[in-house]
Formats: C-alpha cells, structure tokens, sequence
C-alpha cells in the first residue's frame, strides 16, 4: 500500500485541523455574519432611536385593586411564558416587587414606609449599555438599532453568562421543558425549549406591526407609557422632563431605559 | 508508549476500574440531565450557576499551576524538578479536559456548543476563555508527550520544541487571569467586583496545584516506587508555603476593605458565607471548616520541621487543597450570587444527580492523569533499569 495508516491518521487530522482553523478566521473576519439585506420595516411599523417605558407607581398602585395586573397576564399570555409555580425555577418577563425590592440601595425606612403598597412592575430594563450583551459568547443576545435588548432563543447555548452579568434579575432560564406549563399556546409566538434564556422584549413583534407592548396597552390606568426617548416631542421625554424619576441601579452604568416616576 | 498504559498490577487494574465505574454512574446521571434539562440541579433563577461552574473555576486553578514546575526547570535550569515536571504537565492535562468537561456539562443546549466558534464573540470573556484553555490543553499535551517520548527513545527533545515549552510557561498564567475576568467585570455582583480576584485566583492555583502535585508525588513512592527526590518536594513545599500564604493575605485584604469602609453591599456576601444572613447559614460549617484547614496548614507549613516531615507534609498539602477547593468550589459561586440583585437570599445545595455529574467529570480527570502518570513513570523507570543493567548513564 502507498499510503500508511500513520500518516493517513495525520492527514486526516491535519484536514480537519485546517477547516476547523479556516472556518474560525474567516468567521472572525466576517464576524461570523453574512451579511443580509438591510430589513425594512413595514410601513405600518412603530420605530424609534431608543424605546423606553416610564412607569407611573402611583397610577399603578390606585388601579392594582381593580386591574389584577393586567400587563402581567397579557405579556406572559401573548408570549406564552410558562406559569411555573416554583420560586427558583419560575420565568417572567414582567413581574410586581417591593420597593425595597426594586431599588435595595435607596431603601430606608421612610422610603420603605412610603411605598410600602405600592407595586413596582420590573422587567428587562432594555440597557443601553447591557453587560449581558457584552458577555455573551454566543451573540445570541444583541441589541437592536431601536435599543431593544434582543434575545436569539435558537442560538443560546444555555450559558447563562447574561444572567450573572444582568444585575437586576431580569432574565429567566428554562430549567425544564416550557411548554407543558403553558396553559393556552399563541400560536402567533413561539415557545421556548428547555435549556435557554429568555426575557422581556419590548414587544418587538408588535412594535413591527404598529402595535404598542401588550402590558402598556392592557393598563387601564394608562400608568405605563412609551416611547422614544430621543425623540424630545414623545410623551415619555415630555413627562420626565417634568416629573422626579428613578432608574434602577443607576450607579451600575447600564443606562436603563425603563423610567419609575415616583412623585 | 500508549501500551505501558495497557499493561499493570492488579491494583493498577482495580484502580481503573474503580474509576471507570464512577465515570459510569456520572455519564447515567448526564443522560437524565441532558433528557430533562438543567433543573435536575440545584440551580435557581436567582442562582444560576452552582457547582459545575465552581469546579471548573477551581480546576482551572490546577491547571495553571503546572506552570509552577515547569518554571523552575525549563527557565532557570532547576534540575531537581526534572522527574515531576511531567507531572506537572500531565496534571494540566488532566485538569483542563475536567475543565472543558465542567463547561460542556454546565450548557443548557449542549448540542449548541459550537455556536461559540461559529458566531465569534470578541466581546465575550467566554470567548477568550475557550481560546486559551484549549491551547493550552494542547500546548501541554505537546510538550509532555514530546519530551517524554524523546526519553522513551534515548535522546534528548526535538529543538523546535523550545518554543512551544516557553510559550505553555507564559501563557499558564493566563488561563486563570481570564477564568477571574469572567467574574470580576460584571456589575452588580459585588462579591465578584474586585481587582484583586485574579490574583487571588493566581496565589490559591499555585498553592493548590503544586499542593496536589507533592500528596501524588508522596503516593507514588509509596505505590508505584517512583521517587520524586527529596529536594524536589521540599522546593515544591516551600512554593506551596509561599502563594498559600499569600492568598490568605489577599482574602484578609478583601475582608478589610469591606469591613472597614463600611459598604454594606460588600459585606453582606461575606456576612453569608461566614455567618448566614436573613436566616440562611448553609455554607456556614463548610466555610469554617476551609479557614480552620487554612490556619492548619499555614502551621505545618510554615514551622521547618513540619514542613520536612513527609507525613505532616502530606497533611498540610491535604489541608491546602481541600481549603481552596472550598473556598473555590463553594464559597466564591454561592457567596456571587448571594444576596440576590433584590438583596434576598435564594440558597443553593446541589442535588445527587448534579453531585454525580461532578464526581463523573473528577473521576475522567483522575483516569487520564492515571493512564498518563503511568505512561510516565513506566518510561521513566525502564530508563533506570537500563542504566542500572548496562552502566550507562543516559544522557538527555
């Protein structure tokens, strides 16, 4: 025989070792992205520089008796977030805490007394400057040219790197199989597998069909606004401007874009 | 060389075996995982990594610290490390597919894994963490299995290989720089959120590392009748004194600085490692239990005599490796993670199948770095034989 079986074997590796090292230099120089056309929004699409949302507490708490947090029902229905009734392994995308809760640096006992029934609605607060983005290995999670903080459920590997970085507790892991805890599917979102990431969106989905997020538009109280925050004539750059409010862990550098008017 | 592995006592062969029977038990408890999914673990929303990560994190430590026999004997020419430098690098080996294995187990969709090479994220600290522990997986295997093999066959290692041997001694370090970088750049976690974590995680590696290196050393003389020469041990004892002591001081500066300047944030995960807080004290007893191993062995080791004497020796090794293993292992994941980002305590204890995961991956570890030594030190005693025999002395 010509060829040995020793230096088939180093062959063998040797071309294998070449792809491999091929493959990752020219991902490294394309960023591993082929390029695609550039998406264009529908014309019926909402657009913004930045979304954000402020959150009128007040509002929130005259209406919690007579709305049973409607935002949260029709976020995690439209989403098909699974209802899992275990507190270290439930997953939501937008939820109601204390306020000592919510802002844990800022809570003395005057504060605390203050507030102490009203609900503070917390989610992803859409960073601008998100570590959970910067961490991950993956690119699964990004953020958008609208400063959405999105989220690839088909290309997490399950790292969960995001949720050490994320310091507000805002992403969820399914520890399990999701979809035999959601109750009614929409078959207009998918459901998520085991063994990924997932979080608040800001309704994307929506926004591209000139929807507003479903929990702003659930809120009979009209107590969640949103908008585009670097537009200067938005309802929400409007009513910051006027009103006290307080971002989240603001000391962090992660640049919030979910707003707690607390005046 | 691969048939000295192939042939042995019935000792050797037990050892195997034994071995062999818990990687089984842990690939069982990693086909549940894989079928049901990460919540067979103790893992929570709140903490999200457990004891996957904090092996890994640990045993990255090891690895590292073969550079601590390398070193002396490849830069400046340290003789007497000449027999355990292979041990030093096949411990890496061992480590780093343990390592690699901890990562691989911990995914939540191992089957995505290449997503990692195939959507290159420079941005990422993972990123950089793949790159240099699999070089230096390679790197070690290269230089070990080289310069072994140049011995198998009576001559000295290949000169092209100088390169390689001080490009393993610089880039050892940073394996375990960028495994701290995965925690010490991220906000919000304040037990993480600190300079001095790389060079902690340095000082607690070459204790660590080399630590284990003279309890294996001390064992083979005894088992295996391979005898690493005593001023080999004693240099590597004293290295262990060193970054030991050293480590513990980084620790108390940690502690200063949280206790003295007062910042409650920087205290509370502290304040729950090693005393509970809101009612919570699980890692309490395991916590002191590292501290009072940490006052032991800074006792034998730093008193001469104890230090000389193999028996204590071996002890205060013992103690230095199962201090940092808790510290590492279960001190540094749960006391990130806790208080949570809402400063609650969410606690963590990981469950049996995740337990046996764990051993699963530890036992793979020992069994390559037992097919390894015993490659090894078969090469290395029939090269005594020979010049026992024939009165030659090798040269090499």
């Amino acid at each position: 025989m010509a060829i040995k079986r020793r230096t088939f074997l180093k062959l063998t590796g040797l071309t294998l070792l070449g792809t491999a090292a091929s493959a990752a230099v020219g991902n490294l120089l394309t960023r591993g992205e082929v390029k695609a056309r550039e998406y264009t929004y529908p014309p019926e699409a909402l657009t913004a520089k930045r979304w954000a949302m402020v959150i009128d507490v007040k509002k929130c708490k005259e209406g919690r008796d007579t709305c049973y947090a409607k935002c949260i029902e029709a976020c995690h229905s439209i989403h098909n977030v699974p209802s899992i009734d275990d507190k270290k392994r439930e997953i939501k995308w937008i939820w109601e805490d204390k306020f000592e809760h919510a802002f844990p640096e800022q809570a003395d006992e005057h504060l605390k007394e203050l507030f102490k029934d009203v609900p503070f609605l917390l989610l992803c607060n859409q960073c601008d400057n998100p570590p959970c983005v910067r961490v991950c290995p993956t690119r699964a999670t990004f953020k958008n040219k609208e400063g959405i903080v999105m989220m690839d459920f088909h290309r997490c590997i399950g790292c969960r790197f995001c949720m050490a970085a994320c310091p507000f507790g805002a992403r969820s892991f399914n520890w399990f199989d999701p979809r035999p805890y959601v109750k009614k599917v929409n078959p207009e979102y998918p459901t998520r597998m085991k063994g990924v990431v997932e979080k608040c969106l800001f309704c994307y989905e929506r926004l591209a069909q000139g929807k507003i997020p479903a929990c702003v538009e659930a809120c009979p109280e009209k107590a969640l606004i949103f908008g585009d925050l670097e537009d200067e004539n938005s309802e929400v750059s409007k009513i910051l401007k006027e009103r006290v409010s307080l971002r989240r862990k603001a000391e962090l550098g992660t640049h919030p874009s979910v707003f707690y008017l607390i005046d | 060389m691969l048939e000295k592995a192939l042939v042995g006592s019935k000792k050797y062969w037990l050892w195997v075996l034994f071995l062999l029977s818990i990687i089984f038990i842990g690939f069982l408890c990693y086909l549940y995982q894989f079928k049901v999914g990460l919540g067979i673990t103790g893992m929570s929303r709140d903490v999200s990594w457990g004891f996957y990560i904090a092996n890994f994190t640990f045993l990255v430590g090891v690895a590292a610290s073969a550079v601590m026999v390398v070193l002396p004997y490849y830069w400046h020419n340290y003789k007497e490390f000449g027999k355990i430098t292979i041990l030093g690098e096949f411990l890496a080996v061992a480590a780093v597919t343990m390592c690699i294995l901890f990562v691989f187990v911990d995914l939540g969709q191992p089957m995505r894994v290449l997503n990692v090479l195939r959507f290159i994220s420079p941005n990422s600290i993972m990123f950089y963490d793949v790159i240099v522990l699999s070089g230096y997986l390679l790197l070690n295997l290269l230089c070990g299995w080289t310069v072994l093999h140049a011995e198998y066959k009576g001559t000295k290692y290949p000169s092209w290989l100088k390169p390689f041997i001080y490009l393993a001694i610089v880039w050892a370090p940073s394996i375990h720089i960028v495994t701290a970088f995965l925690y010490q750049g991220l906000p919000g976690r304040h037990f993480w959120l600190t300079a001095v974590m790389a060079p902690k995680f340095l000082a607690s590696a070459f204790s660590s590392g080399p630590a284990l290196i003279v309890v294996v050393a001390l064992l083979l003389k005894k088992v295996a009748n391979f005898d690493a020469g005593k001023k080999a041990i004693d240099t590597l004892s004293k290295i262990v004194t060193y970054a030991f002591v050293t480590f513990v001081l980084l620790f108390l500066f940690e502690l200063f600085t949280a206790f003295y300047s007062g910042i409650h944030s920087h205290q509370a995960p502290i304040k729950y490692l090693f005393v509970g807080l809101e009612g919570h004290r699980e890692w309490v007893p395991f916590m002191w239990t590292s501290a009072i191993l940490a006052a032991t062995a800074i006792i034998i080791l730093v008193i001469p005599a104890l230090r000389k004497n193999e028996t204590t020796l071996a002890l205060g090794c013992i103690a230095v490796f199962l201090s940092c293993w808790i510290e590492k292992g279960i001190g540094l994941i749960t006391g990130g993670y806790t208080p949570t980002p809402f400063e609650t305590v969410t606690p963590y204890r990981p469950t049996l199948p995740e337990i046996g995961i764990t051993l699963g991956v530890w036992a793979t570890g020992f069994l390559i770095m037992t097919l390894l030594y015993k490659i090894a030190l078969e090469v290395k005693s029939s090269k005594e034989l020979i010049v026992k025999y024939e009165g030659v002395p090798h040269k090499g």
